[in-house]
């Protein structure tokens, strides 16, 4: 056993030094790396070093931080019943609209993939468009008017489904399932347009090789050839509607209001904003906001192994 | 006569020899694009919509039955607009200074600052460069709001409140920007670089003189997605002078202004969304060139 650590430390020993080595030589590198590297760990590191610190102290920017333990974490989980709701309403829009929005993403990139040249470009800019569209969303709030005005009531009164006017945004029945329609409207975002471009440059021998071999329609093709040849875009598409789909607050604060009606479209991160830049309780912010990390990563890590056993 | 005739066989011909792509049948291909025109429409209703009531005269705004299509178009919501523009205390000017300021000088350092950063990590193998990247890839798996409070306090310690440098230094070091730019540079052979090392380049001049020329579509994408950002950026948590603040953020103040300004709202909202759309159409083609190494590989 000792001789064994002996062996390992004389390894790491060595290890380092050859690493120190190679650093000195590469010098011009770091030079090169230090001003992105020492912004990025001011904004992105940093914060979420803070943010795990501060979510153990009561912190309210006036008085400097008190360690207070896991006090935060236990109010948050064991007595808020808000937080809770914001908890509930955000894992269902997300488990929801997250992969909704994601198959979706694929699924219209390797559909428009095969159209001619002039049409694709269209159709590109046409999907991409409203999640670049700034706050057109709030085109919604005129759509789904509560009174007999909006365009959703005016039209189904005319059908002659309802008679009375339905509160889309105000009534906690309708609320989530509008602003989950929005948000997918939204999803098919820089996953999408990453798809697109990988879609076109899957080598077109492949797919006449595999009707050779016997793929009989273009599922089989799409699961056999497609999705292994796409599985880079796949990861960097589930990354970016991950992180999407848990950060939603823009859509629900702009449509059901601030607080929201018995606080039925409150989210996690409305939640992070009412205690962080409402009340100051900048500790507690913080405990959301850490939990907020966990979830996001974990999940992100489990799409990734997921994904990787695509077309085994 | 007999000339013509060949002619037609001979298109005929290739109508025939066109190759169709293998396993596709017609029905299959004929209900894809159905669907696609349905889903398309529904896509774009939304937008038509907003566009729309842009342009309806105030009395067609509240009509009932409220109709989708504007009867008498006209241009009075935005003539509107630039009146109450012109009233504000602070000037128009200024704000669309405030908003082409952030916007370019935010994009301008991120684009050299992310590029030089993704050269090295992308063509070099030094102690470290591996475990940086990987931190930069773990950065695009969590949003903004998570880092949102302790970002306020660090550039408060910095004393950058009410300065435009709250919102410009940290768009420097956007995650994705990098990220594109190293997976794009990735593509570019070494063999190129050692040559010019070879002809008693620097890495500098290699960097200046050689990669940056050939990832233009790289640059593109950066500076769309970097300019779409600071774009849409309000600055409210920030920036509290009124005459420090954007475009878009005082645009959304009228909006807010309630019922009395509903036509010059739908206007504020047609001129928000068609900036980045017509700079995406605009560019395209290059973002679709850089998106195709954008790859996330374990």
């Amino acid at each position: 056993m000792r001789e064994y650590l002996r062996k390992y430390v004389a390894l790491r020993r060595h290890n380092m030094r050859v690493a120190v080595k190679k650093a000195k030589k590469s010098k011009m590198c770091y030079v090169f790396l230090a001003p992105y590297a020492i912004l990025f760990t001011l904004f992105y590191i940093l914060p979420v070093i803070a943010s795990i610190f501060f979510s153990f102290t009561y912190y309210n920017i006036l008085e400097s931080p008190r360690f207070i333990g896991l006090q935060n974490y236990i109010s948050l989980i064991l007595e808020d019943d808000i937080f809770l709701t914001g908890v509930k309403n955000t894992f269902l829009i997300a488990v929801i609209t997250g992969p909704l929005g994601y198959i979706a993403s694929f699924l219209f990139a390797w559909l428009i993939n095969e159209l001619p040249r002039w049409i694709r470009s269209v159709a590109v800019v046409v999907f991409y468009a409203p999640s670049i569209a700034g706050n057109v969303y709030l085109i919604f709030s005129i759509i789904f008017r509560g009174d007999a005005y909006g365009y959703a009531n005016a039209f189904l009164m005319d059908v002659g489904i309802i008679d009375t006017p339905i509160l889309w945004l105000t009534d906690p029945d309708y609320m989530l399932p509008i602003c989950m329609l929005v948000i997918l409207w939204m999803s098919l975002g820089t996953g999408f347009l990453s798809f697109v471009a990988g879609l076109q440059g899957v080598d077109r021998s492949q797919y006449e090789a595999g009707c050779m071999d016997g793929v009989k329609n273009r599922w089989q093709e799409l699961w056999y050839i497609t999705l292994p040849n796409m599985k880079p875009m796949l990861m960097f598409g589930a990354v970016m509607s991950i992180t999407q789909a848990f950060g939603v607050c823009d859509v629900t604060m702009a449509l059901c209001g601030y607080p929201s009606t018995d606080y039925a479209a409150r989210t996690v991160v409305t939640h992070l904003f009412d205690y962080g830049y409402s009340r100051f309780e900048m500790g507690y912010a913080s405990a959301i906001a850490t939990l907020l990390f966990l979830i996001m990563i974990l999940c992100n890590k489990a799409i990734q192994s997921m994904l990787n056993r695509v077309g085994t | 006569m007999s000339k013509k005739k060949e002619d037609k066989v001979v298109v005929h011909k290739f109508r025939k020899l066109r190759r169709r792509q293998p396993n596709r049948s017609r029905t299959g291909d004929f209900f894809v694009y159905l669907f696609l025109l349905l889903v398309a429409v529904a896509m774009v209703f939304p937008l038509v919509f907003a566009i729309n009531s842009a342009l309806k005269p105030l009395d067609e705004l509240f009509m009932f039955p409220p109709k989708v299509f504007a009867q008498n178009p006209t241009l009075d919501n935005f003539a509107d607009l630039f009146v109450t523009m012109g009233k504000s205390w602070v000037t128009f000017p200024r704000y669309v200074f405030n908003t082409v300021f952030i916007t370019v000088v935010g994009t301008a350092g991120h684009l050299i600052i992310a590029s030089m950063g993704a050269f090295v990590l992308a063509k070099y193998d030094f102690p470290g460069g591996k475990t940086f990247f990987k931190l930069v890839t773990v950065a695009l798996m969590f949003s903004g709001y998570v880092t949102a409070i302790p970002n306020y306090l660090i550039i408060n310690a910095l004393g950058w409140i009410d300065t435009y440098w709250a919102i410009i230094i940290p768009a420097f070091a956007a995650p994705i920007g990098l990220f594109l730019m190293k997976q794009f540079m990735e593509g570019l052979p070494t063999s190129l670089i050692e040559a010019a090392k070879i002809d008693g380049a620097n890495e500098w001049k290699v960097f200046m003189g050689i990669v940056m020329p050939n990832v233009k579509p790289a640059w593109l994408t950066l500076i769309i997605f970097s300019v779409q950002s600071l774009w849409n950026n309000k600055a409210a948590t920030f920036i509290y002078s009124e005459e420090k603040k954007t475009l878009v953020y005082a645009l959304q103040q009228i909006q807010s202004g309630g019922i009395a300004r509903t036509g010059q709202a739908a206007a504020v909202t047609v001129i928000v969304m068609i900036v980045p759309i017509a700079i995406f159409i605009l560019s395209e083609s290059q973002i679709l060139e850089t998106m195709a190494s954008s790859g996330l590989k374990d």
